[in-house]
């Protein structure tokens, strides 16, 4: 199955999909992992944390991994940024070997983790400074992000003196603004409160429909991947592999009223139980 | 007329005393007549303890000569301390970047701090002879270990999702240390470096009672050889105010170098 065929899939795909119909993907461009596993070595042997996974996330896709804690799902991030090896198999992003960071993707944890001693624009701009990039070139671009994010006007404040939803969407703008193909977001908003946390689910779609970025988001929230993706992917506990892989039916754009689309409750009851059979099954 | 004119002059007057920077004078004061008090009513002899009065005059007539005295073991003082800064947050950096340098170097590290300075000091006379040397390294090893303590701190507390995110961006390791670890290691390095001064003094004094010519701790050790007390509390009253002035002046640099930090956020707002 070639890369079109695959995205042409996607689009028609409105039913419910588990994995299984589903070869790994081989296109050039997007994510590709192909039997990737990690273990872990401690003094007590050997942990494992991902039994070999297989799936292709297509170029500007909004792909979200949902899972129970200690899944490994950060180990998946760390390892499709090239900070940590895979014990097995290989990751191709953009159709190149990952083999150690490649700086093609931004990256945003769940917390802002800004530099308290840069302001808000020299914070965005710390991937440029890293990558030795030319500053005055891309100085711009920091600016148009910070708008687009709605922090105009707060280019030379301090970390602190911005709430936790404004910091957070400082450290999207960081994530964008070397124009990564990619985006990996590990809970971005799971420090937030449930208010701030739906209005920045809004703002990252509207952003990530505008840089048209690829976008791998891992959340605990099921309602919150539903909402947010073209396809979720669902991981088993520890050590985590693909319990399946959904299709989210739902157009786009989406406002906050999707999550009232019988389609969006169906789907987020199915994901429900894989976990509660998982665990009861343990 | 008078009335308002009084009530002025007494708001003034509270002003002044709430004051922050008047508050630890009005304590000195009050301890000062503390021990004044304590002379009179225990009848302490003056051989034992001088009276205040009696310190303060040594201080002005002896003034010059103290401050003659003073001078070396500033420069020592100063020169111990710059080398601990300079030694401390290097070995810091190896320590806190390498589990092998650390499991090699810090315990015996520790271990070392267990050894009194004191007792060794006689022996850089003897390598070094009665000059600064001494007193320089038996400032710099007072001065030496809570830099290092402080700095291996802050380097170790930097969260590892934030060089993550830095490597990520293919920082190199230097690049990375630079923009990440560095600058937020600056507040335990400057906590450190506070310890640091005030302990180089003493190190500084130390030397200069065990073998030397010059210097405050000649006067200590030289005024206690003939029962002079005030000219001895005269001393330590310098060494006091040495300790407090370098202290104030790493706390201005502090003040400089992290002006973002959450100990300075209120500077950070006027600017």
């Amino acid at each position: 199955m070639n890369a079109a065929n695959k995205s042409a899939d996607v689009q028609s795909g409105a039913h419910l999909r588990l994995v299984s119909d589903r070869a790994a993907g081989t296109g050039a461009s997007g994510i590709t992992l192909s039997g990737v596993s990690k273990t872990y070595r401690s003094r007590d042997g050997d942990v494992p944390s991902l039994r070999p996974l297989d799936f292709h996330i297509n170029d500007g896709e909004f792909f979200v991994v949902v899972g129970p804690s200690g899944c490994g799902k950060s180990t998946l991030l760390k390892m499709i940024s090239g900070l940590l090896a895979p014990t097995t198999g290989e990751i191709l992003v953009e159709g190149e070997k990952v083999t150690k960071p490649h700086g093609n993707v931004g990256i945003v944890f769940q917390n802002a983790l800004l530099l308290p001693w840069r302001n808000v624009l020299s914070n965005v701009m710390l991937p440029i400074d890293m990558k030795k990039l030319p500053r005055d070139k891309f100085l711009p671009r920091a600016k148009e992000l910070l708008k687009l994010v709605g922090l105009e006007g707060f280019e030379r404040k301090l970390p602190w003196q911005l709430s936790g939803g404004m910091q957070q969407r400082a450290s999207i703008c960081r994530a964008l603004v070397h124009d990564p193909r990619i985006m990996l977001m590990d809970e971005p908003f799971g420090a937030l409160d449930a208010m701030t946390r739906e209005k920045m689910n809004v703002e990252l779609m509207r952003i990530q429909r505008e840089t048209g970025k690829t976008v791998l988001l891992i959340t605990h929230s099921i309602p919150e991947a539903v909402f947010l993706a073209d396809r979720v992917l669902v991981m088993t506990e520890r050590p985590g592999a693909i319990a399946a892989i959904y299709d989210v039916p739902l157009p786009r754009p989406r406002s906050l009223d999707a999550m009232a689309d019988p389609v969006f409750t169906e789907l987020v009851q199915r994901i429900r139980k894989h976990f509660f059979t998982q665990s009861s099954l343990d | 007329m008078a009335e308002p004119e009084g009530a002025k002059v007494m708001g003034v007057v509270t002003r002044l005393l709430n004051a922050a920077w008047v508050r630890p004078f009005l304590f000195l004061i009050f301890i000062v007549v503390l021990w004044d008090l304590t002379i009179r009513v225990f009848r302490i002899p003056a051989y034992q303890i001088p009276s205040p009065g009696d310190v303060v005059v040594v201080l002005i007539t002896e003034w010059p000569e103290l401050l003659r005295q003073s001078w070396p073991t500033t420069y020592a003082t100063i020169c111990g301390f710059l080398l601990s800064a300079l030694f401390g947050i290097p070995v810091a950096m190896l320590i806190a970047g390498s589990k092998t340098v650390e499991s090699y170097v810090y315990p015996l590290l520790v271990f070392s701090q267990s050894v009194p300075k004191i007792a060794i000091a006689p022996l850089f006379v003897v390598w070094f002879g009665f000059g600064i040397i001494p007193k320089v390294i038996s400032a710099f090893l007072l001065g030496f270990f809570p830099v290092v303590v402080s700095a291996v701190q802050g380097f170790k507390s930097v969260d590892p999702d934030m060089v993550d995110l830095a490597r990520a961006m293919q920082g190199s390791r230097f690049a990375v240390f630079r923009a990440v670890n560095l600058p937020h290691a600056m507040p335990a390095i400057f906590a450190g470096l506070k310890v640091s001064v005030t302990l180089a003094v003493v190190g500084a004094v130390v030397g200069e009672f065990v073998g030397s010519n010059s210097g405050i701790g000649y006067v200590l050790q030289r005024s206690i050889g003939t029962f002079d007390l005030p000219t001895m509390f005269a001393a330590l009253v310098i060494l006091a105010l040495l300790g407090v002035v370098l202290f104030w002046v790493v706390d201005r640099i502090e003040r400089l170098v992290i002006p973002w930090h959450v100990s300075q956020r209120e500077i950070v707002f006027t600017s």
